[in-house]
């Protein structure tokens, strides 16, 4: 019996995927089509979906907003979609003021800013503020000096302080910018300001030759027309998106630009872009509530873009389907059901629970890859380009080789190694991308699809091996000193595990570092230059070599084995993200620093495991190392 | 006596220890980076024989290490010895064979790069030409002795290393003597103030230097920064000296007149000259729609070479240099913050020239078809014996 419907539980988790697969239903207004309208911000084309999202993240790390957070979940606190959020706060901006979505954390600037501490009576959770409360006159000021001082610093210098400081500064930004993409954040009626704006221009147009020719003018008439041009003049000096598709795409396919300079060309004399007065109608009907009116308009524009502009449209629906779906936040939480079955295994050998893991891992290899080949039809890239999808990318290395493993022993530790990596690396994903844009084009040297195809896919198939390798380890010190499940034929499949994927390290990590080398060869003009992100996979073929060679000399045992390859994981997050915190040499493009407290948790609990693994075998629990007896 | 030595000389035992010893050398060698600085840092772990390392913020723990040099010729030793003592050729080993052969193709390739390879740089603005190119890590006294043809000036140049010799030197097209009083490595120059530098001397008894004063300064450890030599020299004529002058490279070309004749010396970066030169016409530099991050940088140029036949126009951008006459023109440098303040785009190339960069090439591909071959064999066997 206990064999029996393996495949129960892929199944449940297959039912849940197909049903949250499809985009939810819009109420009142087509909030689906309004975020799939293209924009372009941060130097590509993306869905207004995906910029909400990941100002989201950048306002408070995550992708919906939580306009109640001090009420717990049960409570039921109103959460919006990120679209709504926008739309709010491109059409409403007095509304979203009030909403408490900028995650403060660090004490002192709470301080600071004089920002109220946990109080539910207040409405206040002590995390999440308004952005009356951190920009108010007195804390925009503040903002300002700080930050001005905190960036006149080296990234290396600055302190945990200044980097909260700059966070929040360039949150703020941020939501200013996203204020004035589409009307000025202080009109009350945009649609109906924009109507009487073209009445103005004409007169104050004639008064303002006339001043300029030296003869009697309408002062009346050039100050009202003096006052709406300083509004644009700020909005187009924000930067906001580029929402305003270009006036002739066949001719000049990437002339976008942004609705206060296509307001100043229209002053100047041109005729105004229909997506002007599209985008007025709609930000008027929403914030009066004319639901009929509101998707109207947006279909009107849609409609328009169609077309010149079919192109585009299809991309960023993609892009937007893609953010709804979040294959690789589904893959991380099957991977997590997966280990939890893997590990039961070990304790009641139950044959159920490892195929039901193992079809839980093919399932969610299946939804990770899906996830992988998308993101690779959407960027036209090749899987890994840059930190965040490195992660994804050893993650998804590490599934394949954990359920090679697997199909040949049968024992379930390839799928507990392939699903805690496959997790751990997903995790890591999902905090990178809080970071940044996750579909960021490249800088200039990197911009080459052959060797992102092979030297970083490599590479990173390299990194993703030695992790393999050094978890398996990890399962051998920890199964063999903590429980009795450890037996001698286990350990040896273990240390046979082992030497097969460090091998296999060796190849990919070698190739690889070598391929870089080639290419830096290619783009400036050396082979080798102990940059610091080359010296990192250095040392990962350094150790992965000295690892085979002390195995080959019989130098270490299969426990000297584990220790070695558990040291590989030391090395090679060092290598992954370490090199990227020293900040200098001309691979430093994954900044980052927040993480550096993770990696150093990291390397003190492998530590730990190495100097359990030196302990003598008499005080392991199982017997594998003991001595046969008689 | 000889036996345990070749016995140690070809043990994996040395290997290990060799690669682990690698692993902290590299491993150190880049945390070295963050206060050294690059270049610093290359030279002290990896261009060396021994080195220590010492945490910026606590001198006194010294950890010992062995230079790159060391290393890497105890391990071409330790594998080349192995090979010869103890491995016999089998197919089944076949692609360890092959992988050890590029290892040591990837050794010398590396420390033939290290010893012929010469780094330089040619910047110039749009619409200049250049047949020259300047190393930025060494520096020259040039001394401008013809300017009469307008195409090509004569210069006598006298390099670095005879400057920090502070020895004399002569030169047959110079009617005067060059004696170095002083050389700094790195030094800051400045106006000699009225009240503040009343008991120091000026720096030299003619030219700008009369009026200046020189400080001395460690030299630079930051990555795309220059040390700022500067030089107090005596020229002495056939009657005797004609003063001291201070020439540096923050300094404009002085002009000295002996015996009726003018020359133009300064302290420049030291230059190759080349039997072409390259004329920059155009730079591109684009960035994506909307954001200040850079999409390409493009440099169009002509090569112009009398005779040699190479005469053309050619794009220089990322990933796509220019191989001509033994040297490679890479895109290093561009953007708006280099544009000159006549509004012309400039471009900066690094020119290398590597003799040997073939080796790498070849060494990488013994060495992956040599795991390959390894790793299939070691497969095969595995699934033969599992099934």
């Amino acid at each position: 019996m206990k064999t029996k419907l393996p495949w129960l539980i892929p199944l449940a988790f297959l039912l849940w995927f197909l049903g949250s697969a499809r985009m939810p239903a819009d109420k009142e207004f087509s909030l689906n089509l309004f975020g799939s309208l293209p924009v372009v911000f941060n130097g590509r084309h993306q869905p207004l979906d995906s910029i909400a999202r990941n100002a989201l993240l950048a306002l408070h790390g995550k992708q919906t907003a939580n306009l109640e957070p001090w009420k717990g979940v049960l409570e039921g606190p109103r959460i919006l979609s990120a679209t709504e959020w926008l739309l709010t706060v491109m059409a409403n901006p007095e509304v979203t003021d009030q909403w408490p979505l900028f995650r403060v954390d660090h004490p002192e600037v709470i301080s600071l800013l004089g920002l109220p501490d946990k109080d539910r009576e207040k409405q206040s959770d002590g995390k999440h503020y308004a952005w009356t409360q951190v920009a108010s006159d007195r804390n925009f000021q503040l903002m300002q000096t700080n930050s001005a001082v905190a960036e006149e610093k080296k990234t290396e210098v600055r302190t945990p302080f200044d980097q909260a400081i700059l966070r929040l500064n360039s949150a703020m930004t941020l939501y200013f910018r996203l204020k004035n993409s589409i009307q000025p954040q202080d009109a009350k009626d945009w649609a109906a300001e924009l109507a009487a704006l073209d009445l103005l221009i004409p007169p104050g147009i004639a008064a303002a030759r006339a001043s300029e020719a030296g003869r009697p003018y309408d002062t009346n008439a050039l100050e009202a027309l003096l006052r709406p041009v300083g509004r644009m003049q700020v909005m187009s000096r924000l930067e906001p998106p580029l929402v305003i598709p270009p006036q002739d795409p066949v001719r000049q396919p990437e002339n976008w630009t942004r609705t206060g300079e296509a307001l100043m060309s229209h002053i100047r004399g041109e005729p105004l872009p229909a997506a002007v007065s599209d985008y007025a109608a709609m930000v008027s009907a929403f914030r009066q509530g004319r639901g009929a009116d509101f998707n109207q308009a947006v279909g009107r524009y849609h409609d328009r873009l169609q077309g010149a502009h079919s192109q585009e449209i299809l991309k960023t629906s993609r892009e937007q389907f893609f953010n709804h779906l979040a294959p690789f936040y589904k893959a991380m939480v099957i991977y997590v059901a997966a280990f939890l079955l893997a590990v039961c295994y070990w304790f009641n050998f139950s044959e159920w629970a490892r195929r039901s893991a193992f079809g839980l891992i093919g399932f969610g290899f299946l939804i990770h890859t899906l996830g992988l080949l998308f993101r690779m039809w959407l960027e036209g890239r090749p899987p890994v380009t840059n930190l965040y999808s490195s992660a994804i990318f050893i993650g998804w290395g590490a599934i394949v080789l954990g359920m090679l493993l697997e199909r040949f022993w049968r024992n379930s530790i390839g799928l507990v190694v392939a699903s805690a990596i496959g997790f751990i690396t997903l995790v890591i994903a999902h905090n990178l991308s809080l970071k940044e844009d996750t579909l960021q084009m490249m800088e200039a040297v990197l911009d080459t699809n052959f060797w992102l195809a092979t030297h970083v896919v490599i590479v990173t198939l390299g990194y993703a091996s030695t992790f393999v390798a050094g978890f398996l380890a990890m399962v051998y010190i920890v199964r063999g000193f903590f429980t009795k499940s450890l037996d001698v034929n286990t350990g040896r499949s273990l240390a046979r595990m082992v030497y097969g994927i460090v091998c296999f390290a060796t190849l990919f990590s070698f190739v690889g570092t070598v391929l870089g080398g080639i290419w830096a060869d290619q783009s400036w003009g050396r082979f080798w230059g102990w940059d610091p992100k080359e010296n990192g996979a250095l040392i990962i073929v350094l150790w992965n070599a000295m690892i085979l060679h002390a195995r080959w000399g019989a130098l270490v045992k299969d426990r000297g084995l584990m220790c070695m390859a558990i040291a590989g994981n030391i090395v090679t997050a060092w290598s992954w993200f370490g090199v990227n915190m020293l900040g200098i040499g001309l691979h430093s493009y994954g900044w980052m620093s927040g993480a550096f407290k993770w990696l150093a948790l990291f390397v003190v609990s492998q530590l730990l495991l190495i100097a359990i693994g030196f302990l003598p075998p008499t005080l392991w629990r199982s017997n594998a190392l003991k001595p046969t007896t008689r | 006596m000889l036996k345990p030595i070749i016995k140690l000389l070809t043990s994996l035992r040395l290997t290990v220890t060799l690669l682990a010893l690698g692993v902290a050398v590299v491993f150190f060698g880049t945390l070295a980076q963050t206060s050294d600085g690059l270049y610093v840092a290359q030279s002290r772990y990896f261009r060396s024989w021994f080195s220590t390392w010492s945490p910026h913020t606590v001198p006194w723990i010294v950890v010992p290490l062995p230079g790159g040099y060391l290393l890497g010729t105890l391990l071409l030793v330790n594998l080349v010895s192995a090979h010869i003592q103890r491995f016999r050729f089998s197919w089944k080993k076949s692609g360890i064979f092959l992988t050890h052969l590029g290892i040591i193709l990837l050794l010398l390739g590396q420390l033939f790069t290290d010893m012929f390879a010469r780094e330089s740089r040619m910047s110039f603005a749009e619409g200049e030409w250049r047949n020259y190119t300047e190393d930025f890590q060494k520096t020259e006294l040039a001394v401008l002795t013809d300017a009469s043809d307008r195409a090509y000036d004569s210069v006598v140049v006298i390099p670095e290393s005879v400057l920090t010799a502070r020895g004399e030197t002569a030169h047959s097209s110079l009617p005067f003597k060059i004696r170095v009083r002083e050389y700094y490595e790195n030094a800051l120059l400045r106006a000699r103030a009225p009240f503040v530098d009343t008991n120091r001397p000026p720096a030299s008894s003619e030219g700008v230097g009369a009026r200046a004063v020189v400080d001395g300064r460690p030299p630079t450890r930051e990555m795309d920064k220059r040390s700022m030599p500067a030089l107090v020299a005596e020229l002495i004529g056939s009657k005797g000296s004609l003063g001291t002058w201070l020439f540096s490279m923050v300094l404009d070309p002085q002009d000295v007149v002996v015996e009726g004749k003018t020359f133009r010396i300064s302290l420049r970066d030291m230059r190759y000259y080349q039997p072409f030169s390259v004329r920059l016409l155009k730079t591109t530099h684009e960035t994506y729609l909307g954001s200040t991050r850079a999409k390409n940088y493009q440099s169009r140029i002509r090569l112009e070479h009398p005779g040699g036949g190479g005469d053309r126009e050619v794009d220089i951008y990322m990933n796509n240099p220019l191989r001509y006459s033994g040297l490679t023109f890479f895109q290093s440098q561009m953007g708006n913050e280099l544009r000159d303040g006549s509004g012309r785009g400039t471009s900066v190339f690094q020119v290398v020239k590597n003799p040997s960069w073939i080796a790498p090439y070849v060494g990488c591909g013994l060495v992956a078809a040599g795991l390959v071959v390894q790793f299939l064999i070691h497969l095969v066997g595995f699934i033969r014996k599992k099934a």
